[in-house]
């Protein structure tokens, strides 16, 4: 246990790089993943097949190798960032491939009637997207971004592997000096689960916020799809 | 519009649609389901592209894209089957997004004008309930009240009365007839061949996506000149 009392400074440090790096990455991911997605479904198809690309590029890479060619690739081509911010790009360009397509799904979810009518009374592609699509896709939006914030933050446990002082990094230099990996790692592991619940937490209250009407609504509908799959 | 052809794939859903309406001018276009009217009120405002063709209005051709599209469009009100209200915007707010949006009228302004907007389709006291809370006839005349909050110089419905239940039909003609006798320029897809017979100043028939007939409603609807207006009405009308 003196593992730990010996180390609570550093322990802290690396709760404190891991919290940074998973919310950093995560709202940059939001930005660029929410962008990409307008690109998506946007008229112009040069714009909409270079979101694709980036999403099947950036979806189907491993995180770790992104960090890697991030980290000791770009140094070669004369781009050379701190390891933390290598880090950061990394969870954000892989995160923002997922956001991208649960935003654009949320905006599959808007009846093309809406959009129809919103372009009816004189509104633009962005006026359409930003008064009537956006505001209703939100709502499907947010138990998949939970799920891609609680991504953010088991992926960014990688970003030990390019010695960025995180709490992974942390519990496995202190398992070496200490030899107790169970103990070191339970550490890391509370923390990972406090942070994901966390997320879940703060996603349920948001999704109950910007239910049509409240709790009531989600409720009944619930009791609905329970009696539809009963008869079925 | 002049010879105006649209085709979906390999079928074609107008064939050579010769059609004018003037100012202050209500038109009826009926006609079987599949037939084309909504095709073509929808190419009106560019819903849809015509394959080919010509559509002007007040003599200036269709906007292609951009601006000057969304500016035709915020000058035509359109009134959809079904409803297509926002929402997660209250009865207000759905009739007010246009004009503060595009208009960028003041909310307190906006807000007026649609206050006075939902007193004339009767709905004044529904201003703050959600979409979700209003009848389908209620909605319906909350969807005419933000065409109307654009000052449109001419209004599209394409069938407003088809999604309706039978005992509100009447709370959604009884707004539009208003709307005719006040002087607005109407084309109106519909199935209510009351309403077409009554209000409006011309009744066009279509069939397979051609215009087979269009005249007076009252010589229509006794007399029509066509075999296939006249099989179309044997089966609608009562005897």
């Amino acid at each position: 246990m003196e593992a730990i009392s010996e180390n609570i400074p550093l322990l802290l440090e690396g709760i404190g790089t891991t919290i940074a790096l998973t919310i950093l990455g995560y709202l940059f991911a939001l930005i660029v993943g929410t962008a990409l997605a307008v690109c998506r479904v946007s008229p112009i198809p040069p714009l909409r097949w270079a979101a694709t690309l980036y999403v099947e590029i950036f979806r189907n890479i491993p995180v770790l190798s992104l960090l890697i060619l991030i980290a000791f690739g770009l140094p070669d081509v004369g781009l050379t960032l701190p390891y933390f911010w290598c880090g950061v790009l990394g969870l954000t360009l892989s995160s923002a491939a997922f956001v991208c397509e649960n935003v654009r799904s949320g905006i599959n979810t808007v009846p093309v009637g809406h959009a129809e009518a919103a372009r009816s009374i004189g509104l633009g592609f962005f006026g359409t997207l930003r008064f009537v699509v956006l505001p209703q896709a939100f709502r499907t939006m947010v138990q998949p971004l939970v799920n891609v914030f609680i991504g953010t933050v088991i992926g960014s446990a990688l970003c030990s592997a390019i010695a960025v002082s995180e709490i992974t990094w942390v519990t496995q230099s202190l398992n070496i000096q200490y030899a107790q990996a169970v103990v070191m790692f339970l550490v890391a592991g509370v923390v990972y689960l406090s942070m994901s619940l966390g997320g879940a937490f703060l996603g349920g209250a948001i999704e109950r916020a910007v239910a049509p009407s409240g709790r009531a609504s989600r409720a009944s509908r619930t009791e609905l799809n329970v009696q539809a799959g009963a008869q079925a | 519009m002049r010879g105006v052809n649209k085709f979906f794939g390999d079928f074609q859903a107008l064939k050579d649609i010769d059609l004018d309406i003037r100012r202050r001018e209500v038109v009826a276009l009926i006609g079987a389901s599949g037939s084309g009217k909504s095709t073509l009120c929808r190419c009106l405002n560019r819903l849809e592209t015509v394959t080919d063709g010509e559509i002007t209005i007040d003599g200036q051709p269709l906007p292609e894209e951009g601006k000057a599209l969304t500016a035709l469009r915020s000058d035509v009100g359109m009134v959809f089957q079904s409803f297509n209200l926002f929402p997660h915007l209250k009865a207000i707010d759905n009739v007010t997004l246009g004009p503060r949006r595009v208009r960028g009228a003041s909310k307190a302004e906006a807000e007026a004008q649609a206050r006075e907007l939902l007193e004339r389709v009767g709905l004044s006291d529904k201003a703050d309930s959600l979409p979700a809370a209003l009848s389908g006839g209620q909605q319906q005349r909350v969807a005419i009240a933000r065409a109307l909050a654009m000052k449109p110089k001419a209004m599209l419905f394409d069938e407003p009365t088809s999604a309706l239940d039978p005992e509100v039909i009447n709370e959604v003609l009884d707004v539009m007839g208003e709307l005719a006798e006040q002087g607005m320029t109407m084309l109106v897809v519909t199935h209510e061949m009351g309403f077409a017979r009554q209000v409006c100043d011309r009744v066009a028939y279509m069939d397979q996506g051609e215009i087979v007939e269009q005249g007076d409603p009252e010589q229509f609807f006794t007399d029509p000149a066509s075999d296939r207006a006249k099989a179309f009405l044997s089966k609608i009308l009562p005897h």
